[in-house]
């Protein structure tokens, strides 16, 4: 009985700790609404029902119908956050492996990585998604499906950690280790993929856990000004503008939108203590 | 005739980590007089970095009492009684030199001149002379730890407590060290605690060897070391060097049996 | 005693050679790409689309350097503010978790977590907050991009201490405020500028696609949008030239503020080779 407790305690422990943050940020947010609305805060916004709704009928408003005798309005989200992860899982793959071939292809030279690496991080400063509308149209025009298109934007933004991170994971490699490969007389590709590889992978996972998230910002971002309706992003821009009319749906779609991208974050987190069986290390 | 106060006395002290799971101490009972140096020497797992620390304070005994100056230890660690200096060197990345040196004067609220000044002096007792700007990624290992005991020393405190601090050096930089060690322990006076695991180190340093048991730790017997003073390289070619050598490695080989700690007056006995 | 590891000293000469040396190969690659996508675009007589010529990305940034130079000052302010308060927030806010590291563990993975959160998504809801027009809508969505990435380094830089280091401290008496001010605070600067650098480029690049929700016309993200509904490409990557410039700048600039505060690592060039 008491082993058994030990083992079912922690998760028990982790899931009840969990319900208990969100339950104090619910708190705080609702002790603010309160307080606002009752002193009249203006500063730095006016608290009202418009710009703060009460969680419970931001919540609600996903089992209304989201217009009149329409399917209710989480079966559409639901719907829209399907065809966003879609676009976000297929741009999260296509950025994670090019990002992976980029790393493995510089760590094979200095002189490819001096030539190479300030544009790859010169192209995180680049605001890729303020010009999706005409990646989405110019890509079109070369015959890309619309979501493709969004997928190829997700990529964009994916690609860039798992470069970095693994061209740091395969430079780190203990020298000792490949003392000792070279002492086998081991190829390149050998200690490549019986070294180099496997030590990368803990940076490997930790940039996947950040490009997960920014393929689904990708996602977004790069499907509302793109006129594709079915996801998210568009579902944003929808409810954006009938906002001072009914602002609980896009605050029920930011939480859709919110739970998606932690849970793209948890599967991705999930796989690493699959793949990687070791210490976690603190990799940034 | 009254002895004269203990500059740390031990009575008793015994220490369990965990609940009770692990007994890292168990009766130690040890009084070091005002300018003695004694080694604490004993295999890996038998507390004797432990006792350090709870002569420092920075570990609390289980049982037992510890007084340090006449005072219980917590009290001396209040009033800086006591310096110490560790294995690695732990000096700060972002300090200098000077700046690592003068790191407890300026926690003791010293003027900057007085500072400066006591930094020159403590720069040259451990001839780093030239090196006072230097980063500490910029010393080798045994200046490094030179900083470190200069450092330690820089507020002339009655007592220094050292843990292994010369254990991750190399061979030579390690008996130079010693060498220096001796020489500033003669000319400030300081009672100095070491704890090692290097036998000729403990017999050549010390004025006694207290030779630890392990699981769980006890006093397995104390070697009084008559080597004449001041000591210097020929010290470690004497006969009577060696023979002490030989008596503190039976005392730590035997160890391992001894049940129950040993009294001092016996090691006396058997060294007759 | 063993060997010391001398600085070297550089001529200025020298250094300078050596810096030319080790970007030669980024300047080669910078003008093959310039001259084959111009060639491309010349030869195969591509419809200036989604590229449109490098010779008439340049004209458009000249012809309107003036006006995309004060939309990237606005854009760049809001950056800025963001920047400031998320990371001051995040610092602030490490600091209380490092103290109370029971805490600090507990909140860690919720943390983390909460990072996984779209925040640009949800700049229409600041939009609606503060006004469309008023910067702070922006600077709220740069805050809260730039408070992860300090937030954890932080923590984690005020906690990687040496135990020995916070143990040196206990053996002087110092106290929780000293140890702090002598050990962990210095300890964690490296970290938190590595946080502050990442925290840079995400201010700027939240506050252009946060105005791509709407925003003042005079702002960097306002102008880029508009330029291409209007089909202007050649002025629309003009625009994002701007704003990848404004951020390798703030880059560059918490690097070397950097470089000044954390002066006492060995170099970076002897670092990283």
């Amino acid at each position: 009985m008491a082993s058994r407790g030990a083992t079912v305690g922690p998760a028990v422990r982790s899931a009840g700790l969990s319900v208990l943050v969100l339950a104090v940020l619910c708190a705080v947010w609702e002790a603010y609404k309160w307080i606002g609305e009752r002193a009249e805060i203006r500063w730095p916004f006016p608290v009202n029902e418009r710009t703060m709704p009460h969680v419970h009928d931001m919540v609600g408003q996903l089992f209304e119908p989201s217009r009149r005798n329409g399917p209710l309005l989480i079966d559409v989200l639901l719907d829209a956050a399907a065809f966003t992860a879609k676009e976000a899982a297929v741009g999260f793959v296509l950025g994670a492996s090019v990002g992976f071939l980029i790393a493995v292809a510089l760590s094979q030279s200095r002189l490819l990585q001096r030539g190479f690496l300030p544009y790859i991080v010169a192209s995180q400063t680049v605001p890729i998604l303020a010009i999706a509308p005409m990646v989405v149209v110019g890509l079109g025009s070369k015959g890309v499906t619309g979501w493709v298109a969004v997928a190829i934007l997700a990529a964009y933004l994916t690609f860039f950690p798992v470069a970095i991170n693994t061209l740091r994971g395969l430079q780190s490699a203990d020298p000792r280790a490949l003392e000792l490969m070279h002492s086998y007389a081991a190829s390149r590709w050998t200690i490549l993929w019986r070294l180099r590889v496997p030590a990368s992978l803990p940076y490997v996972f930790s940039a996947l856990k950040i490009s997960a998230t920014a393929s689904i910002v990708g996602a977004i971002i790069g499907e509302a000004p793109s006129s594709i309706q079915e996801g998210l992003g568009g579902a944003i821009v929808n409810f954006n503008q009938y906002y001072s009319l009914e602002p609980r749906n896009l605050w029920a779609t930011n939480i859709v939108a919110a739970a998606l991208g932690i849970t793209f974050f948890l599967v991705v987190a999930g796989a690493e203590r699959v793949v990687v069986r070791r210490a976690p290390e603190n990799v940034a | 005739m009254s002895a004269p106060p203990a500059a740390v006395s031990l009575a008793g002290v015994g220490k369990t980590f965990g609940k009770g799971a692990v007994r890292a101490l168990e009766d130690i009972d040890l009084a070091i007089a005002p300018g003695e140096f004694v080694s604490l020497i004993g295999p890996s797992g038998c507390g004797k970095s432990t006792l350090l620390r709870i002569v420092g304070d920075l570990i609390q005994p289980s049982v037992g009492d510890v007084i340090v100056n006449g005072k219980p230890a917590h009290r001396a660690r209040l009033d800086h009684d006591y310096g110490i200096v560790f294995q690695s060197a732990v000096l700060y990345d972002w300090r200098t030199v000077t700046k690592n040196i003068s790191l407890p004067l300026e926690l003791l609220g010293w003027s900057r001149g007085r500072r400066n000044e006591r930094v020159r002096e403590m720069v040259e007792l451990v001839e780093l002379s030239g090196f006072e700007s230097h980063h500490p990624w910029q010393l080798s290992g045994g200046m490094q730890q030179r900083v470190s005991i200069a450092r330690a020393l820089s507020f002339d405190p009655a007592l220094l407590l050292m843990d292994e601090p010369f254990g991750a050096l190399d061979e030579m930089t390690r008996e130079r060290l010693n060498m220096e060690l001796l020489r500033i322990w003669e000319r400030s006076g300081s009672t100095i605690v070491f704890v090692t695991h290097s036998i000729p180190e403990a017999v050549f340093l010390s004025t006694r060897v207290v030779v630890m048991s392990p699981r769980p730790g006890r006093i397995a017997g104390i070697v009084e070391v008559d080597l004449p003073q001041p000591r210097g390289a020929e010290t470690r070619e004497q006969p009577r060097f060696f023979e002490l050598v030989t008596e503190v490695r039976e005392r730590l080989a035997g160890s391992g049996a001894a049940t129950a700690p040993t009294e001092p007056a016996l090691v006396t006995e058997e060294r007759v | 005693m063993s060997t010391v590891v001398q600085p070297v000293p550089r001529s200025f000469g020298r250094t300078i050679g050596r810096r030319f040396r080790d970007w030669l190969p980024a300047l080669v690659v910078f003008v093959l790409v310039l001259v084959a996508w111009q060639g491309l675009v010349e030869v195969f007589n591509i419809r200036q689309f989604l590229l449109p010529k490098p010779t008439a990305i340049l004209g458009a940034l000249r012809d309107n350097r003036s006006d995309l130079w004060s939309a990237g000052i606005v854009t760049f302010k809001e950056a800025l503010g963001g920047f400031a308060m998320g990371s001051t927030a995040a610092i602030l806010v490490a600091l209380v978790l490092a103290r109370w590291r029971r805490v600090g563990g507990a909140i860690m993975p919720y943390a983390i977590a909460a990072n996984a959160v779209p925040i640009i998504a949800f700049a229409p809801i600041t939009n609606n907050w503060f006004g469309l027009l008023n910067p702070m809508s922006k600077m709220v969505i740069a805050a809260v991009l730039c408070f992860f990435p300090v937030f954890v380094n932080t923590l984690r830089g005020l906690t990687s201490v040496e135990p020995a280091s916070i143990e040196l401290m206990r053996s002087y008496a110092a106290g929780e405020i000293e140890t702090f001010r002598r050990v962990r605070i210095p300890n964690a600067l490296p970290f938190i500028f590595t946080g502050l650098k990442v925290a840079s480029v995400l201010a700027m690049i939240g506050a252009v696609v946060g105005e791509y929700f709407g925003g003042p016309l005079d702002a960097l993200g306002v102008v880029i949008q508009n330029n291409v509904a209007l089909f202007d490409f050649p002025l629309a990557w003009a625009g994002i030239i701007v704003a990848s410039a404004f951020g390798i700048a703030f880059y560059a600039a918490v690097a070397v503020a950097e470089h000044f505060l954390t002066g006492w690592q060995p170099a970076a060039d002897s670092r990283s080779d």
